[in-house]
């Protein structure tokens, strides 16, 4: 046990107290962390309420009010679609957290992967809307909460890639007429307010449609959003592509690859490795503001915890039901940025 | 075969001329290899050089004359461009070689992508030229791993893979190390006693004169001197050329 000690202290030596400046570093910082995380802790854990029935009840206690979680969370997390039938969109989680999980551990190999999403999202879709194999139709005004978030996060983000693709490559086309069209597109969308494009989108999308063709509120939405991130993340891709050597098209070219093969095996795939820390951002962002689609009417796991924070008995538990949301957020955020370092480790294998 | 054929000429240039802007980079060069020619350009710096090589495959179009490869024409046609390029190797100053595949996916990646070769097929070549250049054991190494001579001897391999009738070197050892020179200069010159026609640009004039059945001189855009090797270098004619190899050769 000395020598455990001994060690600890020598670390302690060498890592916090090395130098006068350091050691003053790590008294205050260890103060500030004495000082604001007890308080936290003493909030968050020591005197959080997790049965109280409402909030004047936790407010007695003085702590966290868990209690309310407890009480909402399948609201929180399924919203308004029926609750007997809830099991449905929670296999629809189960499906995204494993699509998710196949997608981060590289289990699937590349070419699977589109596939696998487009079959998991076509079967999440059938689990929500039901109508077949006994299960009754439940309309999509009714999905609700995470599974919307999610629907709504993967396909616009699933949709808008190969939309970029096609703008960048577009944006940088030697034909004149292709290059200002999708110039034009980039900057409109880029230009407008997202909550501003969804309105007009809402509106405009069922003009091209043939007459008697409707298309649910939600997946206009969808589509509304795959096109809006579509523009931002043309941009990302436009900027891997000029920072590729004039050497790779030439080398491209003198091997006789043609303009397709050149793009698909050479250019894009250094291009799209290149520019992965800025698609991540852009996803990230995009992901959070699906959370703006409550404006429409569409009720995402945010919309969700503003519904529950209605009851009467819980009024004052809003921090509590933003953090249990915001933690929510950052479960996918986090994990779309842990995807992204292991993807460019693994690309970056024996590059540079 | 008395004619036809193997009479014509692996490439002719008649009277190209190039401009950027006012300045003229290509004026009248005219030049033609036969088949199995091995051609050493040299020249100043800015002679036109690159630009010319560069005009035979396409990388740069030419704006008056004619270029023909093997009886084809080099005009604006996409497929035609396509179809020489595929006849056509070229080996950059810079190995261009794609960083984000490994030394087997770049030679196989243009055999299977343009000749259709099957994968199994399209290995076996690129070992078999990856053992003639003599790294197979690099074969699967990304390009960032291995040293500069020998990703030149890759880059030369991934264009022989393509089966091509000709090989443009654009400088094939300026970027490289002083001690790793020679080992790309003797895989070119066994490419050429393989009776590969090839077109050089290389200011390595002891490797020219044992490789080259022909060398031209240029400067300021033109041809200046055409001369096989041995009148060359023990009696130019031209006032410029006499001037050049005086000071390369001091060296």
């Amino acid at each position: 046990m000395s020598v455990g000690l001994t060690r600890a202290l020598r670390w302690t030596r060498a890592n916090l107290f090395n130098t006068p400046l350091n050691g003053t570093l790590t008294v205050v910082i260890a103060f500030l962390l004495l000082r604001f995380l007890s308080p936290m802790i003493d909030w968050a854990v020591l005197r959080a309420s997790l049965s109280a029935r409402d909030d004047r009840a936790c407010a007695a206690v003085g702590g966290a009010c868990w209690a309310f979680i407890r009480d909402w969370f399948r609201f929180l997390i399924f919203g308004r679609y029926p609750y007997a039938q809830q099991w449905r969109p929670a296999i629809v989680l189960v499906i995204f957290v494993a699509l998710l999980l196949a997608s981060f551990s590289r289990r699937l190999p590349a070419r699977r992967l589109a596939p696998a999403w487009l079959g998991g999202l076509g079967a999440v879709a059938l689990l929500m809307r039901g109508g077949v194999l006994g299960m009754p139709y439940v309309e999509t005004g009714l999905w609700n909460g995470l599974p919307l978030t999610l629907i709504l996060a993967a396909g616009g983000l699933g949709a808008s890639f190969p939309l970029a693709l096609l703008l960048a490559l577009g944006r940088r086309s030697s034909l004149p007429a292709l290059r200002v069209i999708c110039t034009c597109y980039i900057e409109a969308a880029r230009g407008i307010p997202f909550i501003a494009w969804l309105f007009l989108m809402l509106v405009l999308l069922p003009l091209f449609l043939p007459p008697g063709l409707v298309i649910a509120k939600l997946w206009r939405a969808e589509i509304a959003f795959a096109l809006f991130i579509a523009a931002y993340l043309a941009e990302v891709v436009r900027g891997g592509l000029q920072a590729i050597p004039r050497g790779q098209y030439e080398a491209a070219d003198a091997l006789g690859l043609g303009y397709a093969q050149k793009t698909l095996r050479v250019i894009l795939p250094q291009a799209l490795a290149l520019t992965i820390p800025a698609q991540v951002n852009t996803f990230i962002g995009a992901f959070k503001d699906t959370a703006l689609i409550s404006i429409i009417g569409l009720f995402d796991v945010l919309q969700d915890t503003n519904t529950a924070l209605n009851d009467p008995a819980w009024r004052m538990a809003y921090v509590e039901g933003y953090l249990f949301t915001g933690v929510i957020y950052f479960a996918f955020c986090y994990s779309m940025s842990l995807y992204s370092r292991g993807l460019e480790r693994h690309l970056g294998q024996g590059r540079r | 075969m008395g004619s036809g054929v193997q009479d014509r000429p692996m490439i002719e240039l008649r009277h190209v001329y190039k401009w950027f802007g006012a300045q003229a980079v290509l004026s009248d060069v005219s030049l033609a290899v036969a088949r199995g020619g091995r051609v050493v350009v040299c020249g100043p710096s800015g002679a036109g050089k690159s630009t010319m090589i560069r005009c035979i495959n396409r990388l740069e179009d030419h704006q008056q004359g004619e270029i023909f490869v093997d009886g084809m024409e080099l005009t604006a046609d996409v497929k035609q461009i396509e179809a020489i390029r595929r006849e056509v190797g070229m080996v950059f100053q810079q190995f261009n070689l794609f960083p984000h595949l490994t030394v087997l996916e770049n030679l196989t990646l243009a055999p299977i992508r343009v000749r259709r070769m099957s994968r199994r097929e399209a290995e076996d070549l690129a070992m078999l030229h990856l053992e003639r250049v003599r790294i197979p054991e690099q074969a699967g190494k990304y390009p960032a791993q291995l040293s500069g001579g020998q990703q030149q001897r890759v880059a030369i391999a991934r264009a022989l893979c393509m089966k091509p009738q000709v090989m443009l070197f654009d400088e094939p050892t300026s970027a490289l190390d002083p001690e790793m020179i020679k080992e790309v200069l003797d895989v070119m010159l066994e490419l050429a006693q393989s009776g590969m026609t090839m077109i050089c640009v290389t200011h390595e004039m002891g490797f020219a004169r044992e490789m080259a059945d022909m060398l031209v001189f240029m400067d300021r855009g033109e041809v200046i001197e055409t001369a096989p090797p041995d009148l060359f270098f023990t009696a130019p004619r031209n006032e410029r050329t006499r001037l050049f190899l005086g000071q390369i050769l001091r060296r």
